[in-house]
């Protein structure tokens, strides 16, 4: 099969759906003309044309509220943010508007809209641009949470999120953009929601998202190799709806579980699973659950202390090893 | 309202007149300091020392110096990611400024900020910041803080061309007028955000500046490659600031020579090359204010020579600094982020603050 770079997938997923449905349209800043800041969008201006991607001036609160409203009128828009840490400025479109307005309308009340771009640190941005708020935005019932890992996921993953009903925010990662997978060319869809164990084990399970799921491949292998380590490592894929049995069948198999994230500790993503876990197979567990995330500051800027900050491989496989 | 008129003779007016020619090679000096130094950065970012984004201010330069040469005690600079100039206009030294590029811990935030986030409240220089618009309202509190404590002062709040169809820009100047605050906003207008140019990411009417009379505020516009004019504008706005406690929105034509940012991967193509070197060749703010020097007969080749030697000598020395420093200690991840961590004995609340699994 052939390979593709993670953006490729994406715009492929994203293309088919322009070409699938009218209604589709992308809008963001530098999406069209520019190619994108980060060429996902690339030459789709070109073919596709100024109805189906347009380039917005930065106001995010103001062309994310306006996706919203668009998408109530039976558009479905696909909003570029160029770092997920611009979501903070359009904040309250996204949880007071996207979140709540079908509850709000008593079920009356559609927002079919994707806002997508990558939230992650580790590029040397600093603590401005280095957010990854799956968890704040996951915190809000109403919204949908997904995080691709993969090329494969990223392509299977944009287009189940055009096509759903509810406020999807998507969430890349610019170190992921130029990994590459295997991708196939047809009109396939990864389900919101399913969990993909991406390495089978049998000693402890690495639960993880984003591109933590890379480091933790890297880091079952040495486990593996050097310790002899069994890890499985599961990738969420979803953060909201989230995946439980996949988790907890895991878990059970398993008895051990290390929780990795690029978020920072407190509330986070895997705050709520390590819960999970010690609710639906305390029983099963030999040692407690053990959480690896960022150290808990904001995104420090100097390049070999940022390393540090956020999980890395050695980080991971340390963390497994202190597992009893 | 003061408008465009470029063959006004600035060097004359009041406030350009009183400078002496020591002053004046100064200000050339000061120029060419930040044109020197963003060069140097620029090397060392493309040969690795230096992580993530690179904004560079070539070809701004008039506007930082002209404005923070009319600053006195008790007026206050503000701006986005393309921090520099401002930086080095305000005092602060070329070595802690590189060695924040390069992330160490002698740098102006410990190398914790980064490229675009660069502060010393000592020299009334509140950032540097990285979200476009995000220092807008700062900007405003920086004023009401004056105003209120009582000091006849001001603050220069610098924005980009496209900042300025951020919301949180425009609440601030309805609260900036509403509340009579002396506050400068100063728009550069370089003519693109990222590769947007200015037709297409805003709707107006003459200039941005004049969406200021919606807001009831005064608005002037002038051009930023000459010094003596930029001086000149920010002048009336700080008097205005000092004098009746009222806001300026001042919008300067400008020109960036690089991209966006170093890693700006279309900067050869949303632009035409002709159109970067036209600027350089007639409104370059370092060869325009020279020439003027050459004509005052301030100045000749041969200074003008050693001042542009001995600021790349200041720069490469910084680089050389900020290469021989120390990166920061692991541990420093966890200081500066609450005064009451780092003042542990005079802390006053109580419970965990920090929630890392110990590994
Ligand atoms: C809220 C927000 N949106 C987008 C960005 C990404 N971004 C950084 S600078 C920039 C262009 C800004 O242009 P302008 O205001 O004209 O300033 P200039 O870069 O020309 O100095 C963009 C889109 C950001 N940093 N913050």
């Amino acid at each position: 099969m052939r390979s593709l770079e993670y953006r490729d997938a994406l715009r492929e997923g994203l293309s088919q759906e322009i070409e699938r449905d009218e209604n589709v349209v992308i809008i963001g800043e530098e999406v069209a003309q520019y190619n994108g800041a980060y060429k996902v969008t690339k030459g789709m201006w070109e073919k596709y044309g100024d109805k189906r991607l347009m380039d917005a001036p930065i106001s995010e609160a103001g062309f994310i509220g306006m996706g919203i409203g668009a998408s109530m009128m039976g558009v479905r828009p696909v909003m570029e943010l160029m770092f997920y840490s611009f979501a903070y400025v359009a904040w309250d479109q996204l949880i007071n508007n996207a979140a709540t307005v079908r509850y709000m309308s008593g079920g009356k009340i559609n927002c079919p809209i994707v806002v997508r771009g990558p939230a992650n640190g580790g590029t040397g941005v600093g603590a401005t641009h280095s957010h990854t708020p799956e968890n704040a935005i996951a915190n809000m019932p109403g919204t949908k949470v997904v995080c691709p890992a993969t090329a494969y996921d990223a392509k299977g993953l944009i287009k189940a999120s055009i096509r759903d009903n509810d406020p999807v925010y998507f969430m890349e990662n610019t170190m992921l953009y130029g990994e590459t997978w295997e991708v196939p060319e047809d009109d396939y869809v990864v389900p919101i929601g399913v969990a993909d164990v991406k390495r089978e084990g049998s000693d402890i399970s690495i639960i993880t998202h984003g591109r933590c799921v890379v480091m933790a491949l890297k880091a079952a292998e040495v486990l593996e190799a050097e310790h002899d380590v069994s890890a499985e490592v599961i990738d969420l894929r979803s953060i909201r709806p989230l995946d439980e049995e996949t988790i907890i069948e895991s878990v059970m198999k398993t008895n051990r579980a290390l929780l990795v994230e690029e978020n920072r500790p407190f509330c986070g993503v895997d705050a709520q699973i390590s819960h999970l876990i010690q609710e639906k197979a305390f029983d099963y567990l030999d040692a407690p659950v053990k959480r690896l995330s960022a150290i808990d500051a904001p995104a420090i800027y100097s390049p070999p202390l940022e390393k540090y900050q956020i999980p890395n491989v050695d980080r991971i496989i340390k963390a497994a090893l202190t597992i009893g | 309202m003061v408008k465009k008129t470029a063959d006004l003779e600035y060097g004359s007016s009041r406030v350009n007149q009183s400078l002496s020619p020591e002053q004046k090679i100064g200000l050339l000096r000061d120029m060419i300091r930040i044109r020197r130094f963003e060069e140097r950065s620029l090397k060392a970012y493309s040969r690795g020392n230096i992580a993530g984004f690179l904004h560079l201010y070539n070809g701004q330069e008039a506007v930082a110096i002209g404005a923070i040469s009319v600053c006195g005690e008790n007026d206050h600079l503000i701006t986005a990611y393309r921090d520099h100039g401002h930086a080095l206009g305000v005092g602060m030294s070329m070595n802690e400024c590189m060695a924040e590029l390069y992330g160490k811990a002698t740098g102006c935030s410990k190398g914790k900020g980064g490229s675009m986030h660069f502060f010393a409240p000592d020299k009334n220089y509140w950032g540097g910041h990285g979200i476009v618009g995000g220092q807008t309202p700062l900007g405003a509190g920086i004023a009401f803080g004056l105003k209120y404590r009582g000091i006849t002062g001001s603050c220069l709040c610098f924005l980009g061309d496209g900042a300025v169809n951020q919301g949180a820009f425009h609440e601030s100047l309805n609260l900036a007028s509403l509340w009579d605050l002396p506050v400068i906003y100063v728009i550069e207008n370089n003519g693109y955000s990222m590769g947007t140019s200015q037709s297409r990411s805003s709707r107006y009417t003459e200039c941005l500046a004049k969406r200021a009379e919606g807001y009831d505020m005064a608005w002037d516009q002038c051009f930023g490659h000459d010094i003596y004019e930029v001086r000149d504008h920010i002048q009336k706005a700080i008097d205005r600031a000092h004098g009746e406690s009222r806001p300026t929105l001042i919008e300067i034509d400008t020109y960036r020579y690089e991209g966006h940012s170093v890693a700006d991967a279309n900067k050869k193509i949303y632009r035409a090359p002709e159109e970067i070197e036209a600027y350089k060749k007639t409104k370059d703010p370092i060869n325009v204010f020279y020439s003027k020097l050459i004509e005052e007969e301030i100045i000749n080749e041969k200074q003008f020579k050693e001042i542009s030697q001995s600021a790349s000598e200041e720069a490469n020395k910084a680089a050389e600094f900020a290469e021989r420093s120390p990166y920061p200690e692991p541990s420093s991840i966890l200081e500066d982020v609450y005064w009451e961590t780092d003042n542990p004995e005079q802390r006053s609340s109580k419970g965990r603050i920090f929630f890392n699994d110990e590994f």
